[in-house]
């Protein structure tokens, strides 16, 4: 499992707060789990944890950063409005290829994931918790947690039953209408909005779907309440949040920070020459100067177009090609179109193949300017955010690259080594010739 | 108040009936598909937005309050 | 000789108007394959080809109702008005006229869920219009059987022209459409044609600082 980094030293802002403190060196078992966090803080009324997670502040964590309990009282108000039962979803399907946080999560407290879906379970009235995990990790999350539900179901304290699902090693499968159109048993490709499924979701009741570390936060602001919450992190963004940490040298990393910190801080020494990659494949990349002066948090990164996302910072080496690597990913990112609108469809594979031309040498002229147009045709034309996603990646890599797309042009490349950096799933991966 | 128009991209297949009927708001992109203006509809407008939205063989295009 | 009386007047409505909706659904059902393959008719714009197809076929139900009343009116022959929608149920002619009624109740499906469309779900709405291709038939066998009318002269070539023009179109349209990629496999041949094509050229060993790119 990804290595577990010790944080910040300052005792009154303790981190870990989600993960077990890294000297135990092992998960959270529920006699663990129970002795650390105490019993699960049920409140025994709708909605009274809505005004807490409101006060803490609480944004999502799977990549969106939508407040927690604007998403809790959309979808009980709907509950209400058509008189039908809610039904909680915890999304552990984490289909980006860069990021592991949730699967680590998962694997060492597995607990919280399950004591926030029963509070978000109670919290909208629901009757039906399923957790979605992914099944491509090193480690076989589902036994793990099958064990957990059994431990927690001979202690009696999951008052809704938990189902375990499992999805399809796609890109798109954790995307939140794929998600829900694979367990009503069809593709896990995205459906379009409107209804939002906080309306109308798995089998036509309002459905919240939350990502898995959303709501261990959520477990533990139950208990310790959302001044503790607001300790960490910044004002606007407070708490603290899993990232993966790529860095050139090796293993990716997770680690709990405090939203606010430093770049640097997770990176390490950021050379000029390097690049660093905010967000994963839908992020954007940033000179080694720019993300010198960011902080993780979307305020700050906002003045380099940048976002959260879902906590993962890869810094690319200096010796390796940030046009190659891209065109890789987004070639990979191509393939897991679903193809069901015409502009993503389109331009996707165009864009990746003028990126392939381009981290070859031998681009045409006009290929960047292809790239600019196609980039600027499909974002936000499309049922899901796969289209605008991919377009910044792009676009911040002809930007932050635009010597290298120079050099390339003429012939040459500065990087030194070609082997492969950026993780790109080959077992899960089409190519141009196999048919989905 | 003013509706706006909405097309619903899986849906849609680029027959383009729209754009012909309503080209102060649709115009088709390089690959057949509707590029549709975001902004609530002009008045005066209504009348070809509804036929527009008739004419889609596969009702992709829809009228829907902001 | 005796004079037409208003029996006669409204046999004859009923044979005109048959005619005439046959000719009718030919063209809606020509205008349908055309739709689907999202072709064009010349000189006209592309909304034309679905608006022609729904106006037709709201005109062809107008005169199939007609077709309908005059024959049932009619004094000199007795066909029950429910031998419209219930298959043979009219003692004159029962086969045929049997089949006629077939074709009627599928026809009205297909025009009713249509002007319904937007409360069905896209299933089930398609699934109603492809009866289409067995109601066409169905009311061409029926014309041409439930009297002599079509089976000499003009009226023959005519309903031969029909079923050619038909099944021609069906054709076409089928042979066209077993060259569509599935939507599922767009993406993967999408991807070959670009960027296999872009890669087919490509460059692979490591080399040191500065490296040329070979073409």
């Amino acid at each position: 499992m990804t290595a577990v980094t010790e944080d910040t030293k300052d005792a009154a802002t303790a981190l870990p707060r989600l993960l077990p403190p890294p000297e135990t060196k092992k998960a959270d078992d529920w006699r663990a789990h129970a002795g650390r966090h105490g019993r699960l803080p049920y409140r025994d009324r709708q909605g009274v944890l809505i005004s807490d997670l409101e006060a803490a502040g609480l944004t999502g964590r799977g990549g969106a950063a939508f407040p927690v309990h604007r998403k809790l009282r959309a979808v009980l108000d709907a509950a209400d409005k058509r008189r039908r039962t809610p039904a909680v979803i915890a999304n552990g399907a984490e289909s980006e290829p860069a990021s592991d946080k949730d699967a680590t999560l998962l694997w060492l407290s597995p607990h919280l994931v399950l004591d926030g879906l029963q509070l978000a379970a109670e919290a909208v009235g629901a009757d039906t918790a399923i957790l979605y995990t992914h099944v491509n990790r090193e480690h076989d999350v589902g036994s793990r947690l099958k064990e957990a539900l059994q431990a927690r179901q001979a202690a009696g304290v999951d008052r809704v039953p938990v189902q375990l699902a499992q999805a399809p090693a796609r890109f798109l499968s954790g995307q939140e209408t794929a998600l829900i159109n694979h367990l009503a048993g069809g593709p896990a490709i995205p459906t379009f909005m409107p209804p939002r499924i906080t309306e109308r979701g798995l089998r036509g009741v309002p459905t919240l779907v939350q990502n898995a570390e959303t709501l261990a936060h959520l477990a533990l602001i139950a208990r310790k309440g959302p001044g503790w919450f607001r300790r960490v992190g910044t004002d606007a963004e407070p708490g603290s949040m899993l990232v993966t940490i790529h860095r050139a040298d090796g293993r990716p990393r997770i680690s709990e920070v405090p939203l606010g910190i430093p770049l640097k801080d997770l990176t390490g020494e950021i050379s000029q020459e390097s690049a660093v990659l905010i967000g994963g494949y839908h992020g954007t990349w940033l000179t080694g100067r720019e993300a010198r002066a960011l902080t993780l948090d979307n305020r700050s990164l906002a003045r380099a177009d940048a976002r959260v996302g879902a906590g993962i910072v890869i810094t690319l080496p200096p010796d390796r090609c940030g046009l190659v690597e891209t065109a890789r990913v987004v070639r990979y990112l191509a393939l897991e179109s679903a193809g069901q609108c015409g502009p993503c469809l389109n331009g996707l594979p165009r864009i990746a193949a003028a990126l392939a031309e381009i981290a070859g040498g031998r681009a045409r002229a006009q290929a960047v300017a292809d790239i600019e147009r196609w980039s600027g045709l499909v974002a936000g034309r499309g049922a899901c955010h796969h289209p605008d996603g991919t377009t910044r990646f792009v676009r911040s890599a002809l930007r932050t690259f635009a010597a290298e797309v120079d050099r390339h042009q003429r012939g040459r490349c500065s990087a030194s080594v070609t082997r492969p950096f950026l993780p790109v799933p080959s077992d899960a991966a089409r190519t141009e010739h196999d048919w989905i | 108040m003013a509706e706006k128009l909405l097309v619903n991209p899986i849906d849609c297949e680029g027959h383009g009936a729209c754009a012909e009927l309503l080209p102060e708001a649709i115009t088709l992109d390089e690959w057949g598909f509707p590029v549709v203006d975001p902004r609530p509809l002009p008045p005066g407008l209504e009348r070809n937005a509804r036929a527009a939205v008739s004419a889609c063989p596969t009702l992709a295009l829809r009228l829907v309050r902001p | 000789m005796s004079g037409i009386n208003s029996s006669t007047a409204l046999w004859y409505t009923s044979r005109a108007t048959g005619v005439v909706a046959l000719l009718l659904l030919t063209a809606v059902m020509l205008l349908g394959l055309l739709v689907t393959r999202q072709g064009r008719l010349p000189g006209l714009p592309r909304f034309a080809v679905s608006g022609l197809h729904r106006n037709l076929s709201l005109l062809a139900t107008a005169f199939v109702a007609v077709h309908v009343l005059s024959a049932v009116t009619d004094g000199y022959v007795n066909i029950p008005i429910t031998a419209a929608v219930v298959p043979l149920t009219s003692p004159y002619e029962r086969l045929w006229l049997g089949i006629g009624a077939v074709s009627f109740d599928l026809m009205l499906a297909a025009v009713v869920t249509s002007l319904l469309r937007r409360h069905l779900s896209r299933k089930a709405w398609r699934a109603v219009h492809l009866t289409a291709y067995v109601s066409w038939p169905v009311a061409w066998v029926h014309s041409v059987f439930s009297s002599g009318d079509l089976q000499h002269g003009p009226l023959l070539y005519l309903a031969i022209a029909c079923a050619l023009a038909v099944i021609v179109a069906v054709l076409w349209r089928v042979s066209a459409a077993a060259s569509d990629v599935p939507r599922a496999e767009r993406v993967g041949l999408l991807m070959s044609a670009f960027h296999g094509k872009a890669r087919r050229r490509q460059p692979d060993d490591a080399r040191p600082a500065e490296r040329t790119l070979s073409q």
